[in-house]
């Protein structure tokens, strides 16, 4: 198997403010190795480190040190990008376009010709079940839509890797449903998916390997079954607060 | 070249799709079948003050619509965060800069186009003989100065983080170089060193977009500067706009994307 993704002793740190603070350290030293055809899960607390991993593989930041790579080409390079389909958390897209604009949009900066641009947006719209307001302006849309419009577009070039940000946070149990759906599909046909977090029944559903990070470190990699064994707990829930150290308080 | 395109086009689509363009068009449509109806003093030469108001407006309107459209484009992007899902597409900083500066320029050209087709139809009603040649002349003209201006305010939205501000300041700047931009040379002349100096250099370095008016030409029917002028213009606004694009894209490049 290929690796898709790889970091090599990522580290970013983002300077301190005006005020002379020493810079934050958000990730220091991460070796993450994701292979083809994988569900990676990328979990971890607030401000562990996940965005800023998504930043830099997505060429937002550059790396303070170390390096990442997509399909082999520095993340730096924006044709790393190519074969990539990217899903932000709470995204919102251009409001005064329609979804089959926002599409086509994307499409032309993959340089994907007419002909498979229509046969695609045609095919994500009905994934996504937009056919009644594929041609209204995305400002008419509820949350839920919006994220699904955000899934179609993430899809448009028919990317071998998936990166999505918590692609469930503020769905609906159908919607959530529905993604999980997606990504199983996706697994099916055999392409890759790194995607983060908090939702651990989820992430326990749909994964194959998971990798839990801590204060800019990675804390613990590999198969959840693993994971839960060698943490001798009961779930991935409980690997997963074991791990970031949550101590129950006993109530009064 | 197709990416740069691209992220134009969106940026022409969001102009027709905005009221800014409409409000300023019937504003400026207002007014001058206003001053036509009207008949001062019986002159038969009145079309020239409609001409002069109808040109003035003209250019409000374009300079307003090239710098608001252009000073909110990077700032939404970041606010609405569409630069994260746009930047995770193969197009680079560079050509997302490229982009938005084409995309202004032309929806501006766009405006400036239905501005004059107006124009030209206000002055068929009163003059039997349209000057064709120093009409086209003079929106290719004022077109040019329009690459200048975006090319600035793209630059200001990079510096300054709130749209207004950007606003504010071009259009300070703006109306500042073309009410006193060719009157610094002869001001240096009665300054003493180092104020002279000073002012020497800033007139060497401002944008001239005064030397693109030729509103004064049209009203009184005088005759325009020759193609040849016109295009020695067309390079010294492409230069300006290629050096503002080259230090946008210096400052946008490691800027952060986060608000």
């Amino acid at each position: 198997m290929s690796i898709i993704l790889r970091t090599e002793k990522l580290r970013v740190e983002y300077p301190g403010g005006k005020m002379r603070q020493p810079a934050k350290v958000a990730l220091q030293g991460l070796n993450l190795q994701v292979t083809q055809g994988e569900v990676f899960g990328f979990l971890g607390p607030n401000g562990a480190g996940k965005t800023t991993t998504m930043n830099v593989l997505l060429g937002f930041i550059p790396p303070t040190s170390g390096s990442a790579a997509l399909f082999g080409i520095d993340v730096r390079q924006p044709i790393a990008r190519q074969r990539i389909g990217y899903l932000p958390e709470l995204t919102y897209y251009y409001k005064f376009l329609t979804a089959e604009e926002l599409l086509r949009f994307y499409a032309k900066l993959f340089g994907l010709p007419r002909s498979e641009t229509d046969l695609r947006i045609k095919k994500l719209i009905a994934l996504v079940e937009l056919e009644h307001a594929a041609r209204r302006p995305i400002k008419t849309y509820s949350k839920g839509m919006r994220q699904r419009v955000g899934l179609a577009q993430a899809l448009i070039n028919n990317p071998d890797l998936l990166i999505l940000d918590e692609p469930t946070s503020g769905l609906d149990p159908l919607g959530r449903m529905k993604v999980r759906e997606i990504i199983q599909r996706l697994k099916n046909e055999g392409k890759t998916v790194f995607f983060s977090s908090h939702e651990m029944g989820e992430v326990e559903t749909v994964c194959d390997h998971v990798a839990i990070l801590h204060q800019g470190e990675l804390k613990a990699t590999g198969v959840v079954a693993d994971l839960v064994a060698k943490y001798h707990a009961n779930n991935l829930e409980q690997v997963f607060l074991k791990i970031v150290g949550y101590q129950p308080q006993e109530v009064a | 070249m197709s990416r740069i395109w691209a992220v134009a086009m969106v940026v022409i689509k969001e102009l027709y799709r905005r009221k800014d363009f409409y409000v300023l068009f019937v504003l400026t449509a207002l007014l001058t079948l206003g001053a036509l109806s009207v008949n001062f003093f019986d002159d038969p030469k009145i079309i020239r003050y409609v001409k002069d108001i109808c040109l003035l407006l003209i250019w409000l309107s374009t300079l307003i619509i090239a710098i608001v459209t252009t000073a909110r484009q990077l700032p939404a992007e970041r606010e609405d965060r569409t630069i994260f899902p746009l930047l995770a597409k193969p197009v680079s900083r560079g050509q997302v800069i490229a982009g938005k500066f084409l995309g202004c320029w032309l929806a501006s050209g766009l405006a400036l186009l239905v501005f004059y087709v107006f124009f030209v139809a206000v002055t068929g009603l009163r003059e039997p003989h349209l000057m064709w040649g120093a009409y086209v002349k003079s929106m290719f003209l004022h077109w040019m100065m329009l690459a200048m201006v975006v090319g600035l305010t793209l630059l200001g939205s990079v510096i300054f983080t709130a749209v207004s501000s950007n606003v504010t300041i071009c259009l300070v700047a703006i109306f500042g170089i073309l009410f006193i931009g060719e009157h610094l040379a002869k001001l240096a002349v009665k300054q003493a060193e180092p104020v002279r100096a000073i002012t020497y250099t800033l007139f060497y370095c401002i944008p001239h977009i005064e030397l693109f008016d030729v509103r004064r030409q049209i009203v009184n029917d005088q005759p325009l500067p020759g193609w040849l002028d016109c295009g020695l213009a067309s390079l010294y606004a492409a230069a300006y706009a290629g050096v503002l694009l080259y230090a946008t894209w210096l400052l946008f490049r490691r800027k952060s994307l986060s608000t």
